[in-house]
């Protein structure tokens, strides 16, 4: 176990080192010129090369990269160029609310998906397992900046149950979970349901059957673990998916997290906070994965970790 | 027999919707079952035997199949008017059952313990402790060694004997008053075979259980039943006691199905295998169709902070034999032996070392062209014929298929010897242009023997080719194999756990234990003077299909074989074969 988790944290540093490699190459590829955003459209030819030679953007590439990894290992993920302030600090402040943001949507995605699932799978071929599966589509295709403004509209605006933006208390967490759990939801259902046909068809269900279990035993006892099983291995790779969704959802509910930080850099190409947001995303996808994987074994135990 | 049966079936009639309707699977069929008896049903796949037992369990798969009509009462209740809730109470507690497939029939992610648990408190109110002390209590009696331990251990960590004590300990923990197993051993080597029928008759004996046996082995039939019911599409052909149906059956079905039984000791007399008498044991002529040397097959596994090999699986050990043109060799042994592993090599379908040789030429010293066509001299026929026939290519075209490979023909002259094929192993080529899913397992095990002849092979390696029909189907291809052999002079390398089949047609015979070869001769060697401990209890394991004979006693092991897998740099000892007289090898 620990050799696995040392082989896989070292295997981590090195997805993350491509990641940093890749994203600098493509940020210092741009046509953009960070400086000019700076400087402001009035400033005279000399400022921007001086503001060019301050920031080292006048050195080779490899030169920048290196010198930015360097400050990387040592915490240091450099300074904003429009807002002057630590990148670290920055997202530190808004790492929490995204962290909120995403544990309430897989918590929605599971709540509704794996329900919708096994509803579907223990109904096969009802009517209502149509219906559940029609919803499923409906939510794994469409857009989520749709989904958002709609939940808005019925929710905030014309019902006023919950708040139209912000953030501080349960009630602005529930419209931002629920448009970005509406995809995950979608996924799940139709995974949750295969999955679960597939294991109530096994020879173990019938045995189950054959001993006189209660149906709810059969189903939460036997059925159920066999058939999260590919769903877990999901919520890993979905943690990706989120980073993506948060951008928008963010900036659709004004919710102060690094996805609305990410917006606002994209938009004034300010190249340390690309730089950081996309290296916190990897960091965050990689550690989903790792534990996707780590709490496996503890669902099946034919599972070794090697 | 005087005392009320305790489970009475009447005029029971079970249908199936399917695409063409609603058809019957299990016709007018009543029976009862006395106190304490053994009742056998006993029939070839798609007689109704399995849906007659899920039946009466109410565990029919809904909603395709249903009882359409007739009564099924045990003791004084009617089990059909039950609803699922009170039927759900008699499940388990008075009716238990056990399945042919042990190694998926247990819940993978439940530990032994959780699952006989909860069976027990499933239908009593015992506190946890007292339902832990019967799941105990339930190990031992079905003698498995270190009960308590083993509460703690999943599914996988078992053998598929084990698995099916495990089975039986559930089914038996709350005494039923019936017990139906349904296959119980179908998917076990023959040793496991007996040792666990063994421990249904003492426990049978020991609680005064009723049991109901289904299976098509007319062995087992033999060893175990007190009566019979003989069952082909859906309808009872004839119904007796044991005895009496096996000394004079009136059906000829029965009769079909007791003649079709391979039997040990029978396929000498007919000594009909091929040119079974013209060889010596030890054949070391130099245009031998397969030469193996000290064959070695280790798959490595991966550990440790780098995913080193730390250890080896030991599949096959030193392996040596020769098969001599239109000869039979078979290989015989229990699962993970290494039987199915020497037989992929010699195909090339593992990696190896040691040597091979197919027509006199080493295959290691062949370039990849020279061992292309070194392997047109040899194909294979494999177990599932359901499995190894693509469902999406015409049958013509999965025969033809060789030939396209190894360029072989223009089209018209392949169309027309794929035709010679189809009407060789008894199809007709007008079935050419249909697909796998519409024949008959059998047939299509026909057709995989057309496709393995296509290439006019020196050598067919049939890998438990016959191990999925039904037994007079299985007597019939057996029956082609040879006919065929007669007319190509091909050679057999047959792989097989069923001794009576292998005694009907081998020239010669090697006995595989843990990836080594521990006896080989003649047939006659072999079978009617064993030299080796494994070999006789492998003889001796296998139900003799004559209840006259039924044997009083089966050696119980009550262990396990031990593992393949070793340590890297630990190879196991070689054992050194040791000539008893007239090439009879027999492992010292």
């Amino acid at each position: 176990m620990i050799a696995y988790l040392g082989r896989r944290l070292v295997q981590s540093a090195l997805i993350l080192l491509g990641v940093s490699i890749i994203t600098f190459a493509l940020l210092y590829l741009l046509p953009a010129d960070p400086v000019r955003q700076i400087a402001g459209r009035s400033a005279t030819p000399e400022t921007v090369e001086n503001i060019r030679r301050q920031l080292g953007l006048d050195q080779p590439f490899f030169v920048q990269y290196w010198r930015y990894l360097l400050n990387l290992l040592s915490g240091d993920l450099g300074r904003s160029y429009i807002q002057r302030s630590q990148v670290s600090e920055l997202i530190v402040s808004r790492l929490p609310a995204s962290l909120l943001l995403m544990l309430g949507a897989i918590a929605c995605e599971l709540a509704i998906g794996l329900t919708m699932g096994i509803v579907a799978a223990v109904k096969r071929g009802s009517a209502t397992d149509q219906a559940l599966m029609v919803g499923s589509f409906v939510g794994v295709s469409a857009p989520q900046f749709v989904v958002g403004l709609l939940l808005l509209y019925v929710f905030a605006v014309r019902l006023g149950w919950f708040p139209i933006g912000g953030y501080g208390t349960w009630r602005h967490l529930v419209l931002p979970s629920l448009t970005l759990g509406v995809l995950g939801a979608g996924w799940y259902s139709r995974m949750m349901r295969s999955s679960m046909i597939d294991v109530l068809r096994q020879d173990y269900m019938r045995t189950a059957r054959a001993k006189g279990l209660a149906r709810g035993t059969i189903l939460f006892r036997h059925a159920l673990p066999n058939a999260i099983l590919p769903v877990i291995a999901m919520i890993g790779i979905d943690v990706g998916i989120f980073m993506g969704g948060i951008v928008v959802v963010e900036s659709v509910f004004g919710w102060p997290g690094i996805g609305q930080l990410a917006w606002q850099a994209i938009q004034r190409v300010d190249i340390p906070i690309i730089m950081g947001v996309t290296l916190v995303s990897a960091c965050a996808i990689v550690l989903g994965n790792l534990l996707a994987d780590i709490v496996a074994p503890f669902i099946d135990p034919r599972i070794k970790l090697r | 027999m005087t005392a009320a049966p305790i489970l009475t079936v009447s005029n029971l009639t079970v249908s199936v919707r399917g695409e063409e309707g609603e058809r019957e699977v299990v016709s007018d069929l009543s029976f009862a079952l006395q106190s304490g008896e053994t009742l056998c049903i006993v029939g070839e796949s798609g007689s109704g035997k399995s849906m007659t037992s899920l039946a009466i369990m109410a565990l029919l798969p809904r909603p395709a199949a249903r009882i359409k009509s007739g009564t099924i009462r045990l003791g004084d209740t009617e089990l059909t008017a039950l609803d699922e809730g009170r039927m759900r109470r008699i499940r388990g507690d008075r009716i238990a059952m056990i399945f042919q497939e042990p190694m998926t029939s247990l819940n993978p992610v439940l530990t032994i313990g959780r699952q006989l648990m909860e069976a027990i408190e499933a239908h009593t109110a015992l506190p946890r402790n007292e339902a832990r002390r019967k799941a105990i209590e339930a190990l031992n009696a079905v003698r498995i060694p270190a009960a308590e331990s083993r509460l703690k251990q999943y599914p996988h960590e078992l053998s598929g004997g084990m698995r099916q004590r495990v089975m039986i300990a559930m089914a038996l923990a709350l005494q039923p008053d019936v017990l139906i197993a349904d296959e119980p051993t179908t998917a076990l080597d023959v040793t496991v075979q007996g040792e666990v029928l063994e421990l249904l008759r003492d426990l049978q004996r020991e609680n005064g259980t009723s049991v109901i046996l289904i299976t098509h082995d007319m062995g087992v039939v033999a060893e175990m039943a007190d009566r019979v019911i003989i069952m082909r599409h859906g309808r009872m052909v004839e119904t007796g006691r044991a005895l009496d149906i096996f000394a004079r059956p009136r059906a000829d079905y029965t009769r079909e199905l007791l003649a079709a039984v391979p039997r040990i000791g029978k396929g000498r007399e007919g000594g009909a295998a091929g040119g079974a008498t013209g060889f010596s044991s030890q054949p070391e002529t130099s245009r031998n169709v397969a030469e193996v040397r000290d064959l070695h097959v280790r798959f490595d596994l991966h550990g440790g902070f780098f995913g080193r090999v730390d250890r080896r699986v030991h599949a096959v050990e030193g392996v040596s034999f020769s098969i001599a043109p239109g000869e039979t060799l078979s290989l015989v042994g229990e699962s993970g032996c290494g039987k199915s592993t020497t037989a992929k090599a010699i195909a090339g379908l593992v990696p190896y070392t040691g040597g091979i040789a197919i027509n006199g030429r080493d295959l290691a010293s062949l370039g990849a062209a020279g061992r292309k066509a070194a392997r047109r001299d040899v194909q294979m026929i494999f177990q599932d014929p359901y499995a190894s026939l693509d469902p999406r290519m015409r049958v013509g075209d999965l025969v033809a298929e060789p030939l396209v490979i190894h360029r072989i023909g223009d089209s018209d002259e392949r169309q027309a010897r794929v035709a010679a094929l189809f009407e060789r192993v008894g199809l007709s080529p007008e079935h050419m242009d249909r697909y796998p899913h519409e024949f008959s397992g059998g047939q299509r095990q026909r057709i995989c023997i057309a496709r393995a002849l296509a290439l006019r092979p020196k050598l067919i390696v049939a890998d438990e080719s016959v191990s999925a029909l039904d037994v007079s189907v299985q007597a019939r291809v057996l029956r082609l194999l040879k006919d065929l052999q007669r007319e190509f002079g091909v050679a057999y390398l047959f792989i097989s756990h069923d001794m009576a089949v292998v005694e009907n047609i081998s020239d010669r015979v090697a006995v595989m234990y843990l990836g080594q070869i521990v006896e080989m001769g003649t047939r006659d060697q072999v079978f009617s003077s064993p030299g080796h401990p494994y070999t006789k209890r492998l003889i001796e394991a296998v139900p003799v299909p004559e209840p006259a004979l039924r044997r009083v006693r089966f050696a119980r092991l009550d262990s396990e074989i031990p593992s393949a897998v070793r340590r890297v740099g630990d190879a196991p000892p070689k054992l050194r074969l040791q000539d008893i007289g007239g090439g009879h090898l027999v492992a010292a």
